[in-house]
């Protein structure tokens, strides 16, 4: 090459700087990729999380939901919005089944069982797909499962239909499993108001958060109430189990009216013979001096335990949504124990507890966990998971379980509980009425809990808890046998009824006695 | 891309060792044929997935688009055959490949936005592009030609810029020219035609730039004398800035005076000159003008509008969208960068990629560009003539300055200033701009290239 000096100088000076803005592209390319690399890679996961990212829930509606499936036939449904978030659920039956299914919306999130089973139902729960990694690395979710519940339709319904224009909730269960057969706050809402992300929607939820009735609440599950007499249940097992009382004809040491101990305030009864009457005359006649004085004869200590064996103070009991803990205090003094031995004081339970309490007496006193999801599938029906019923809490000996069915059976075949006999099946009971509020100001709580038996049953179909807020009547005169127990009485002939063999048409036919005939007749344990 | 370039040095040179047995180089036009064939695939591949994810089915349009995409492709490719057989053979096949995949994003953000659909007219920008790309290669028998038109490329860029103001804003900034329905960005016109007033007037003045001045310590800074050009290059700059409200393109001169005044001088004197002047004006105007100090908050905070409850913006809802992406992507389709909203498939189309191609999807695309640059670089080292290298250095620059500006603002590593995607994004101007600047490439690569037939660099 015969380039002049000058220029070849220029040329390689010339290259020298062309390969260094070369090398300055060379770092811009880097920065870009090092900052891509930490924003689609180290950020990824922050700024999917990011509440104003609409992509997981885009992501979440763009295919229809899963079903709730009661009686086998879905409760639920997906509709086609048409908007960004493409699907948002509907209820064939929305208050009906509202203390159950709970809601899914696009704006507040979900509750209950929608949240509860909510991956599946959404689709996300790794158990749905075959090959859960592959899809994952696609990105492709398999369509959301069914959610198979254990609930009876017709006890719902019964239910829902007895406690309508009320304020109160019904909880039914099968002894034997735990299985939830009705689950009913009133007065309730329709969650299909909340599915959207519509303004209509934010209406609704103001609406309903600041109706002084509280249809969200679900009293069944959420809600405690102070259980008056139908704790004597738990007292009578307590002192049985305890070898307080032997006999439960014996007569019992108890003064009328009873001096709480420590101080001078005097117990007293709304009804007649409760002077040293015996254990069965005093459940059957709701005798508050006397399990007062028993609650402070048995102790503190065995009567928390007792009331434990039932499921008090179990804050981790879920269904598979979480149950409000019902409370029995350890730490009481005499006085304070001899009230919240008839379910006063700070006593307090959930319809379900008192559900199960009914049931612990029904299943020779174990408690089975209550449940509501018999099983899971796929969209297909293939069977994801299943109920593995078992027992949760042992509440008392089966010889004092006998004991007590006898005692809850006197209570509905002559005591205050007449209103909640069914033709054809044993019934045991107990009513109650609590007092609450300041000074005992408020308008008492209606109690009934029960179990039903037909009497060609080998066990106890159901046992059932009802309160009812705003009973109807004086207050002297409100009693869980006027209110509550026409409405247990409703929920178990549902559950009746749907029992193989034992139709609606078989009602008061020559086959089956009324209970009061054979009522003391004990089908064998099981 | 240092490391390609040295990758690639080095084949050349052994190929080139071989050249200079025979008399002539290898054209290389068979190549580019085949990697175009394979653009026009891929970019209708990409169609096709979005049309199957979207609707489940390939979409109607499927066989003119790729019939279309591969028509102007292959008048290109003859287009250099005929007028440019040396000329390098992957910047065509690069340009078809990125005009192809914005065409494919663009339609995909169709499908988001049935009431704006955006791709048909970038279909028609791009064919217009494509008839100037082979006018330029046609016409223009040389690029030395441009060198005689140096002040009246100036003047013609001057006019090109100041014309907007008399034109309402747009959306903040005075860019556009609204003509009877359609609008014309001239500023990015103006880019090419300051690309070659700056290659011109360097190639005159170089000497003078570079053996005057005192020294300060051991740099040496530039006599005052020559000083005045560069300053009024920076008055322009911040003229564009302040009256347009166009950061990006005023970074974007700058940015390119700076660079080539390096290259044509290899005083680094003047690279702090312009620093110190970049920092100076970017500081005042950023203090000054609500416009831009907003973009430099929301550089720096982009999620407090989130905080403060007004929702995701822009800036926010395209770091979502990269995030989304993660390394693999959601698949062409299936991503939701349309929350960006405005903007989604011009200044932001850089987030669909990202979402729906993920990682890998957006590294490829940024080494496609890198590919692009090194090219242009390259065609410059080989070159002997000042105005020619000058000439593609200023036009490779061009492409990635512009790329680190948009492609950083949208991705979060500098302050977000709108400006195009080379070739991805949507806008008739942008388009038409990019297939001339390749067309000059390809131009300055077939000088380059032909007369090294006997000479190794």
């Amino acid at each position: 090459m015969n380039l002049p000096d000058d220029l070849d100088f220029a040329r390689r000076e010339g290259t020298r700087t062309i390969r260094r803005a070369a090398a300055l592209c060379a770092v811009l390319l880097v920065a870009l990729l090092a900052n891509a690399t930490r924003v689609q890679i180290f950020e990824s996961g922050r700024y999917g999380g990011n509440p104003a990212n609409h992509r997981e829930a885009i992501d979440r509606y763009a295919r229809p939901r899963g079903d709730i499936v009661v009686d086998g036939r879905p409760v639920t449904g997906s509709r086609y919005t048409g908007g960004m978030f493409r699907y948002e659920r509907t209820y064939t039956d929305g208050p009906l089944y509202a203390a159950v299914t709970g809601f899914s919306s696009q704006r507040y999130g979900t509750t209950l069982l929608e949240n509860a089973q909510d991956p599946l139902l959404a689709g996300t729960d790794p158990m749905l797909s075959l090959f859960p990694l592959w899809n994952d690395f696609v990105r492709r979710h398999p369509p959301g499962g069914q959610v198979v519940t254990t609930l009876n339709g017709a006890a719902q319904r019964a239910a829902y239909r007895y406690l309508a224009g009320r304020t109160g909730a019904v909880a039914a269960l099968e002894p034997s499993t735990g299985r939830i057969l009705a689950l009913v706050s009133a007065p309730s809402y329709d969650p299909g108001e909340l599915s959207g992300a519509s303004a209509s929607v934010a209406e609704a939820w103001t609406r309903m958060n600041g109706d002084a009735a509280q249809p969200m609440l679900n009293r069944a599950i959420r809600q405690t109430y102070p259980p008056g007499s139908t704790f004597k249940v738990v007292t009578a097992a307590a002192a049985l189990d305890a070898g307080v009382v032997w006999d439960p004809d014996e007569r019992t040491m108890s003064p009328n009216p009873y001096l709480l101990p420590g101080t001078t305030t005097w117990l007293r009864n709304e009804t007649y013979g409760c002077a040293n009457a015996s254990l069965r005359y005093a459940f059957e006649w709701s005798c508050n001096t006397v399990f007062a004085k028993l609650g402070v004869d048995v102790g503190p200590r065995t009567m928390a335990a007792t009331a434990e064996g039932f499921g008090f103070n179990d804050p981790g009991l879920r269904i598979p949504f979480a149950v409000a803990p019902s409370t029995f205090d350890r730490k009481l003094d005499q006085a304070q124990l001899a009230l919240s031995s008839i379910g006063q004081f700070d006593t307090r339970a959930t319809p379900l507890q008192m559900a199960m309490i009914a049931a612990a007496v029904a299943d020779g006193g174990a408690v089975q966990a209550p449940y509501l999801v018999e099983k899971t599938t796929t969209s297909a029906g293939e069977t994801v998971s299943s109920a593995a019923p078992h027992t949760r809490y042992r509440a008392m000996s089966p010889a004092t379980a006998a004991v007590l069915r006898e005692m809850m059976t006197d209570v509905v075949r002559q005591g205050t509980g007449r209103t909640a006999q069914i033709p054809g099946a044993v019934v045991g009971g107990k009513t109650g009425t609590a007092q609450h509020g300041v000074g005992n100001s408020g308008r008492p709580y209606a109690w009934f809990i029960s179990w039903a038996q037909a009497h060609d049953a080998a066990e106890p179909a159901v046992a059932v808890a009802v309160v009812v807020e705003d009973a109807a009547g004086e207050r002297g005169e409100i009693s869980g046998g006027g209110n509550a127990a026409p409405i247990a009485r409703g929920v178990m002939e549902a559950v009746l009824d749907s029992q193989p063999g034992y139709g609606p048409n078989s009602h008061g036919s020559a086959s089956r006695p009324r209970s009061g005939t054979s009522g003391r007749l004990w089908p064998s344990p099981k | 891309m240092a490391d390609i370039a040295e990758t690639a040095g080095t084949a050349h040179t052994a190929v080139d060792a071989l050249v200079t047995v025979a008399p002539r180089p290898p054209r290389r036009r068979g190549i580019e044929c085949a990697l175009i064939v394979l653009a026009v695939l891929l970019s209708v591949y990409g169609y096709c997935a979005v049309g199957l994810a979207h609707d489940g089915t390939v979409p109607p349009g499927t066989v003119r688009y790729g019939a279309g995409l591969g028509l102007l492709a292959l008048l290109a490719h003859g287009a250099v055959r005929l007028r440019a057989p040396y000329a390098d053979p992957l910047l065509l096949p690069i340009a078809v490949l990125l005009n192809g995949m914005g065409l494919v994003l663009i339609y995909r953000l169709d499908l988001d936005t049935p009431g704006n659909r955006a791709a048909p007219a970038q279909l028609y920008w791009s064919t217009v592009g494509v008839a100037l790309f082979i006018a330029v290669v046609v016409l223009l028998r040389h690029h030395r030609v441009l060198q005689r038109y140096t002040y009246l490329c100036v003047a013609a860029a001057l006019l090109l810029l100041t014309l907007p103001i008399f034109f309402p804003a747009v959306n903040g900034a005075r860019i556009w020219l609204r003509l009877s329905g359609f609008s014309i960005q001239p500023g990015e016109f103006a880019k090419v035609l300051l690309a070659v007033f700056f290659a011109g007037y360097l190639a005159a003045n170089r000497h003078a730039l570079a053996l005057t001045g005192g020294r300060a310590g051991r740099l040496r800074l530039p006599a005052g004398r020559v000083l005045g050009p560069v300053v009024a290059v920076w008055l322009l700059s911040v003229g564009v800035l302040v009256l347009e409200r166009d950061l990006g393109t005023s970074l974007l001169f700058f940015g390119l005076f700076v660079v080539l005044l390096y290259v044509a001088t290899g005083r680094t004197g003047w690279i702090a000159v312009g620093l110190v002047l970049a920092v100076a004006g970017a500081l005042a105007v950023g203090w000054l003008e609500p416009h831009v100090h907003g973009r430099v908050t929301d550089w720096l905070h982009p999620f407090a509008s989130i905080e403060a409850g007004r929702g995701a913006g822009q800036l926010a809802q395209s770091l979502f969208a990269f995030a989304a992406g993660g390394a693999l992507g959601t698949g062409l389709g299936l991503g939701h960068s349309v929350l960006i909203g405005f903007a989604v498939k011009s200044d932001f189309i850089l987030a669909t990629a990202g979402e729906e191609l993920g990682l890998a999807g957006l590294s490829a695309l940024f080494l496609m560009y890198a590919l692009l640059v090194e090219r242009g670089y390259r065609a410059g080292l080989a070159l002997r003539d000042p105005f020619g290298r000058l000439l593609a250095i200023g036009l490779a620059s061009i492409v990635a300055l512009q790329v680190f500006v948009i492609a950083g603002g949208v991705t979060g590593l500098i302050p977000l200033t709108g400006m195009a995607m080379p070739f991805l994004a949507q806008g008739g101007s942008s388009v038409v701009t990019n297939w001339i600047i390749v067309a000059l490439l390809i131009r300055i690569s077939d000088s380059a290239r032909q007369c090294h037939g006997t000479a190794v660099p």
